[in-house]
């Protein structure tokens, strides 16, 4: 058990060093240095940068220095808990992200939790009634899920809302919350506007749990110990979610690994279009300003979370399976 | 297997028995999978895709790139089949410009008095077609007889070009860089998968924990990131090869899965052993038997990553990350049908959404029944 801990954390480690790595060349990436982003900037807006002034800029982020020395240097006061100053905000990329961070959270894990509520039942439903009509409905809509695009089912609903209820589906505060203070108002306005995103962040990673769910239930039904519960007088209901669901819910855990980083993922996109304050739409506007103190930032603290969140399911996983704490697998 | 005694034998082995026995895979792989129509239809509906997009400047009807502002935001134009005394001659309505006294902007409106016939191989802007022949040959086109009439069938974009025209080009680019994509992606996919099946040890944990690291970052913000750092000087051809690679650079993990897993299954099996004992080199084992075995696998692999190919590039240049105008894709199209604004003036924007769905569910639709059928004697 010590040892399947140990060994996730390690990967957990070692995908967050890597993180990091792809991260700061992101920031690298863009031709030029951050110094000379800056001067162009200042100078933009009218001030001039003396070359000693930029030369000691550049010392100071070490830019005069080799590419892993200057990974080094960055790396230590990210994790001091500074990311640097965004170009565009002319503020502590800290500052300028805010809140985004903690409400694009809120919605990836409000959408696992719809994508689950919506898959579970439909894929006990459909692996009861294997071959039903209603099996082969959900079935369908299902993969339209999958292969809708969720930015495009976003933009779709926006569009019918927008068309047929006159509603202006978009946000995640009301107008007059929008700059207000955290308050029971806010966080109550907050959770009536978050069904919406998170349904259409939801149903592009229900299709896969459906099936998933279905066919391990549907492995589940066929062995004896179904039989004999059922010969034993059992209530029908019983039989099923008394065993055979629970057996089918293990791998149905697993995939929380897969489906947090698709799902973070996907609110980026819908964030966009549905102009809601996550980090998607202040990541889009960085990338396209080279700010990339603050896209780099963005990328490695979405990319830390989902890491965490894996590891955290991990240990999910590992209290509802026994066969994992015995270290049978996994 | 030994046969029994022969009279026993005969009666029992009927003629569609041993026609299934003496099949060979591919046969058998056929025919479980003709038995998924779902499957097949898709399998139909994405050759004739593919065939559109090979023939995309055919079918367009005017020139994608042309633009004309007073032509902004042309609704589509319905086409009329029968003329008045019944017979079947199709048609629109022309399209009259007229100047709008309030706004003095020139404003078109179709005109019932006055017809358009269509006519098919009509003349129209030139382009090869097939990369071979000069031609100026469409598809479709207006038996014309100004040069100012122009067919809508779908309507025209902000800048007034013909949004069937772009959508037909646009479906060739988005179909092929899927096809490039999941190529790149199918040769990492094999190679690493390959060796991680083949050698074990440290090659198979290094790869399987490098999978399992791009596998827990969220793609898209690392796409964003990547993409963003091109070059605005960049041509098209450059950006579109550029993106293919992104793209394939983290796409190739589902397939180097499947590789490995067949490797390590067929490992074992008796027949490779056999091939070993018989003295065969190591490639001739992984390609003249073991690869054959698990081809079909790989296509089915193929053709579910295909679409989250399209579905990348799609998302990619939605958000203005991906191919750039003047290159024309589909998420380049969506582009334009982004804010609610645009949607309420010229909602036929979202029309580009449908060809999208189309193809991305009939390839996890054929996807499924290869998937079904790469294994033909469960």
């Amino acid at each position: 058990m010590v040892t399947y801990i140990l060994q996730r954390l390690a990967l957990a480690f070692l995908t967050v060093w890597a993180i990091s790595v792809v991260s700061f060349v992101i920031i690298q990436l863009p031709p030029g240095d951050f110094v000379d982003t800056y001067i162009t900037n200042l100078s933009a807006s009218g001030s001039a940068v003396r070359a000693e002034e930029a030369q000691a800029l550049r010392q100071q982020y070490g830019l005069d220095q080799p590419i892993w020395v200057q990974y080094w240097k960055w790396i230590v006061r990210v994790v001091r808990g500074d990311f640097g100053m965004s170009m565009e905000w002319g503020r502590p990329v800290i500052e300028v992200i805010g809140d985004r961070l903690w409400l694009t959270i809120v919605i990836s894990i409000a959408a696992i939790i719809v994508t689950w509520g919506i898959a579970l039942p439909i894929g006990i439903y459909s692996a009861v009634r294997q071959y039903s009509i209603a099996d082969y409905i959900f079935t369908f809509v299902g993969f339209v899920g999958l292969a809708v695009p969720n930015f495009l089912l976003a933009l779709i609903i926006m569009y019918f809302g927008f068309k047929l209820f006159d509603l202006n589906i978009g946000g995640l505060f009301s107008a007059e919350y929008q700059l207000a203070p955290w308050s029971w108002g806010k966080v109550w306005d907050l959770l009536k506007h978050l069904p919406l995103p998170a349904f259409i962040l939801a149903l592009a990673g229900t299709a896969q749990l459906i099936r998933i769910m279905r066919a391990n239930l549907l492995d589940e039904l066929r062995r004896p110990y179904v039989t004999t519960a059922r010969a034993r007088g059992l209530a029908e209901w019983r039989v099923i979610t008394k065993y055979p669901v629970r057996a089918a819910l293990n791998p149905f855990a697993s995939t929380i690994g897969y489906l947090l980083p698709f799902v973070v993922s996907g609110s980026i996109v819908v964030s966009l279009v549905l102009s809601l304050p996550t980090v998607g739409p202040l990541l889009l506007r960085s990338l396209i300003a080279q700010d990339m103190f603050l896209a780099g930032t963005i990328v490695l603290l979405l990319g830390v979370l989902t890491v965490i969140g894996t590891f955290i399911s991990d240990l999910i996983l590992m209290w509802i399976d026994p066969r994992i704490r015995a270290g049978m697998h996994g | 297997m030994s046969a029994p005694t022969v009279e026993a034998a005969v009666p029992l082995v009927t003629a569609a028995e041993e026609k299934v026995a003496a099949a060979t895979q591919l046969q058998l792989t056929w025919w479980r999978f003709r038995k998924h129509k779902l499957a097949l239809a898709s399998g139909v509906v994405i050759i004739l895709f593919y065939l559109g997009a090979l023939l995309a400047d055919f079918l367009a009807v005017t020139n994608p790139h042309t633009t004309e502002a007073a032509r902004s935001y042309i609704p589509p134009q319905a086409i009329h089949w029968f003329d008045e005394d019944g017979s079947f001659k199709p048609h629109v309505y022309a399209l009259k410009g007229r100047r709008d006294m309030r706004t003095f902007k020139l404003v078109y409106a179709p005109d019932p008095a006055d017809k358009r016939y269509l006519t098919l191989f009509a003349e129209g802007y030139s382009y090869t077609l097939l990369g071979v022949f000069e031609t100026n040959r469409h598809l479709l086109g207006l038996d014309r007889d100004k040069p100012e009439d122009a067919l809508f069938l779908l309507g025209t974009d902000q800048l007034g070009r013909d949004l069937w025209s772009r959508l037909m080009l646009a479906t060739r680019t988005s179909l092929t860089i899927g096809l490039i994509g999941v190529t790149l992606s199918l040769f990492l996919g094999v190679l690493l998968g390959g060796l991680s099946g083949l050698y074990g040890g440290v090659v198979d944990t290094v790869i399987q924990r490098v999978i399992e690291i791009l596998r827990s970052i969220p793609t898209i913000p690392l796409w964003m990131g990547l993409a963003a750092a091109l070059p605005n000087t960049w041509s098209v051809t450059e950006v579109y090869i550029a993106i293919t690679v992104i793209i394939s650079l983290i796409g190739w993990t589902e397939l180097a899965r499947v590789v490995r897993g067949r490797f390590l299954a067929l490992r074992e099996e008796d027949f490779v052993t056999a091939a070993e004992l018989a003295g065969a080199s190591r490639l001739r084992i992984i390609f003249r038997h073991m690869v054959p075995s698990f081809l079909s696998h790989i296509i089915a692999a193929i053709s579910l990553a295909l679409p989250a190919m399209i579905i990348s590039e799609t998302t990619l240049s939605f958000l203005g990350l991906g191919l750039r105008p003047p290159a024309i894709s589909w998420g380049v199209l969506l582009q334009d049908a982004q804010n609610i604004q645009a949607l309420g003036i010229a909602p036929w924007l979202l029309i580009v959404a449908v060809p999208v769905i189309i193809v991305i569910l009939a390839f996890n639709f054929l996807g499924d029944g290869l998937r079904d059928a790469a294994d033909p004697y469960g």
